[in-house]
């Protein structure tokens, strides 16, 4: 498999960027909490948030797989990034490309483009995680305003966008899959404030958020799509995000991976580096052999959306395969280390806890079993 | 202004590199390439000066086989208007076989100033711009860390030994930029984009014959093992003794 001239230039672009203005920091980001927003406004002059839509809505023109490669050349440094960027372009822009009207396309998406603002999705609820469908927000039609009314949890960016995709019950009459609408609420809509501002065992850079609306009223052009089409939206939506956490945790388990390959070379005991231990080897095996075949899942899953070919499928094994890799490979980078693979003055301990959310963001593991079962099933 | 870029591919300076089987050249087969980052600093300052002035025409030149073309489209995506292609085979050639194929070329088109590298980070010959200046009979200001382009001079600030030297010049002159000169900008994604549609002129030119041949290529002498005095302030007696009798440092 040989990338495109336009994804391999990409790659050294981003790979450069990286080194320069990433790497530098990403311990500090994680150790402070610090959100990004220098990295952000940074990556955006390059064109990197808004990678895979048209240039006439202000984007690069580029293609899923290109978000894919940057996606994971930023988490080989700092996964708090590159969970920031990637919730913004597959959460927070994509369903208004997707979904959008004209006019709601061009009032959002050149400035999500551009990096002028960020964007956020605001499904999950404190008692709607891989129940989507059980979500208790409500949107009421009044005055021929909708009046939205609930509480959200753990929504990236949530704190940091300025549109904020909700889901929303539009109608408790109609069954669960057909009762959800979705709406563009904007972070100065009275009625909307932000909750608490979680604090994590990974991706401490990021930001991860409560929302509450509280008689938050928008007129109907806040209407994303038809009403009673959110839960599709949410699903549609997801199984695109999907590809963006699989490439995310192929980032990990490669940063996780060189980390452990240099130390191994030079860590020596027993008179000789434990590279040259068989016990060592195995395990570097493992993980780069795990590591392509989670690239190749992922880049797969890209491709396929790239050609509009079906990818439900393959994104959910993407997804799955590539976090529960990364799970595996951080876990053997820290073995790898010893004792100094725990301690915060080597980062592999930092790769460990950044990879654990994504067997759990964006649908956990669970449900990747759930959507690839399905899908099979149906074949 | 029209500015021609001279820009050399390189393997990558974090190329292992492995010497190949007949002990004169490097093993090309798995290197990577890329552009010479001193030539970065050229493809910048000529994207600067065109922006300053707000027009003008900024071309790149490059000389080498097929895989050259990705050094071209890099320096294209950074924002170069337009190529020239020197097709050569991968074999390796002298400076003066080089700068006379480039100064046959440039001899044939329009130019105000000719920027590239100090050095080519590969070889490490640093001819080419002196080497040109020559062929074209022209000023060459190399080793440059500042450039001022004025109406119808430019003042350039170059290193020398404990200072700084401050040089004018008339066009068409060289310049080889040196480290300190700009800070080179990251292709963007717009830029890349539009690479692939920027023209590249591909070009066909009699290469002299090489006036130097290499010998053989070796190895640098593999490290010594590092060794441990002693511990704390009493070892700094011995220390001093061995820095000064054995390592002949001090």
């Amino acid at each position: 498999m040989e990338l495109s001239q336009e994804h391999r230039m990409l790659q050294d672009m981003v790979r450069q960027f990286v080194a320069a203005e990433v790497e530098p920091v990403a311990a500090q980001l994680d150790e402070e909490e610090k959100f990004p927003a220098e990295i952000l406004q940074k990556m955006s002059e390059l064109g990197l948030l808004g990678i895979p839509f048209p240039e006439e809505y202000g984007g690069a023109g580029m293609d899923t797989t290109a978000f894919a490669i940057a996606v994971e050349e930023v988490a080989r440094s700092c996964a708090s990034t590159a969970i920031t960027l990637c919730a913004h372009i597959s959460l927070g822009a994509y369903p208004i490309y997707t979904f959008g009207n004209e006019e709601q396309k061009n009032k959002y998406l050149p400035g999500l483009c551009s990096g002028e603002f960020l964007g956020a999705f605001g499904l999950t609820e404190p008692d709607a995680g891989s129940d989507a469908g059980g979500i208790k927000t409500r949107a009421e039609r009044k005055n021929g305003n909708w009046v939205i009314d609930g509480r959200k949890v753990f929504i990236t960016n949530g704190g940091k966008s300025k549109v904020i995709i909700t889901s929303a019950r539009s109608n408790p009459q109609a069954p669960k899959h057909k009762s959800l609408s979705t709406f563009l609420v904007e972070n100065s809509n009275p009625g909307f404030k932000l909750g608490k501002t979680e604090k994590k065992l990974g991706l401490r850079g990021s930001n991860t958020q409560e929302l509450i609306y509280e008689n938050c009223e928008v007129t109907p052009d806040a209407l994303l799509g038809a009403e009673g089409d959110g839960f599709k939206q949410a699903v549609t939506t997801l199984d695109e995000g999907r590809i963006g956490i699989g490439a995310l945790a192929l980032g990990i388990a490669q940063g996780a991976y060189d980390r452990a390959r240099e130390y191994a070379k030079q860590r020596i005991q027993f008179g000789k580096p434990i590279a040259k231990h068989q016990a060592i080897q195995f395990k570097l095996a493992d993980m780069a052999t795990e590591i392509e075949a989670a690239r190749l899942l992922v880049y797969q899953a890209a491709w396929l959306k790239d050609h509009q070919k079906p990818f439900i499928k393959q994104s959910a094994m993407c997804k799955l395969y590539a976090s529960e890799a990364a799970m595996r490979v951080t876990n053997a980078a820290i073995q790898i280390h010893g004792g100094y693979g725990f301690i915060k003055d080597y980062p592999v301990e930092r790769y460990y806890r950044d990879a654990k959310l994504m067997t759990i963001g964006e649908g956990t593991s669970e449900i990747q079993r759930l959507v690839i079962a399905r899908q099979i099933l149906q074949e | 202004m029209k500015i021609v870029v001279c820009a050399k591919q390189v393997p990558d300076t974090e190329t292992k590199v492995r010497i190949g089987s007949d002990g004169k050249t490097i093993e090309t087969s798995d290197v990577n390439y890329i552009l010479n980052p001193y030539d970065e600093y050229a493809v910048e300052e000529a994207l600067q000066i065109k922006e300053k002035q707000g027009s003008g025409e900024v071309t790149v030149l490059s000389l080498g086989p097929e895989r050259v073309t990705s050094a071209i489209r890099t320096v294209l995506a950074m924002g170069a208007d337009n190529a020239i292609h020197i097709k050569t085979n991968d074999t390796y050639l002298d400076s003066y076989a080089v700068s006379t194929a480039l100064s046959e070329v440039l001899r044939e088109m329009e130019y105000d100033l000719i920027l590239m590298g100090k050095q080519a980070v590969d070889d490490d010959n640093v001819q080419m711009g002196p080497r040109i200046a020559a062929l074209l009979a022209i000023p060459c200001v190399s080793v440059v860390t500042r450039l001022e382009i004025n109406d119808g001079h430019l003042v350039a600030e170059r290193e020398v030994e404990g200072g700084v030297e401050i040089v004018e010049a008339s066009f068409p002159a060289i310049i080889t930029c040196q480290k300190g000169l700009n800070e080179p900008r990251y292709a963007s994604l717009k830029g890349i984009m539009m690479a692939k549609k920027k023209p590249v002129e591909q070009k066909t030119v009699e290469i002299a014959g090489a006036k130097l041949s290499t010998l053989k290529m070796e190895y640098p002498p593999a490290r010594k093992e590092g060794k441990i005095v002693g511990e704390g302030a009493e070892a700094v007696p011995e220390l001093v003794k061995l820095l000064h009798e054995e390592a002949k440092v001090i």
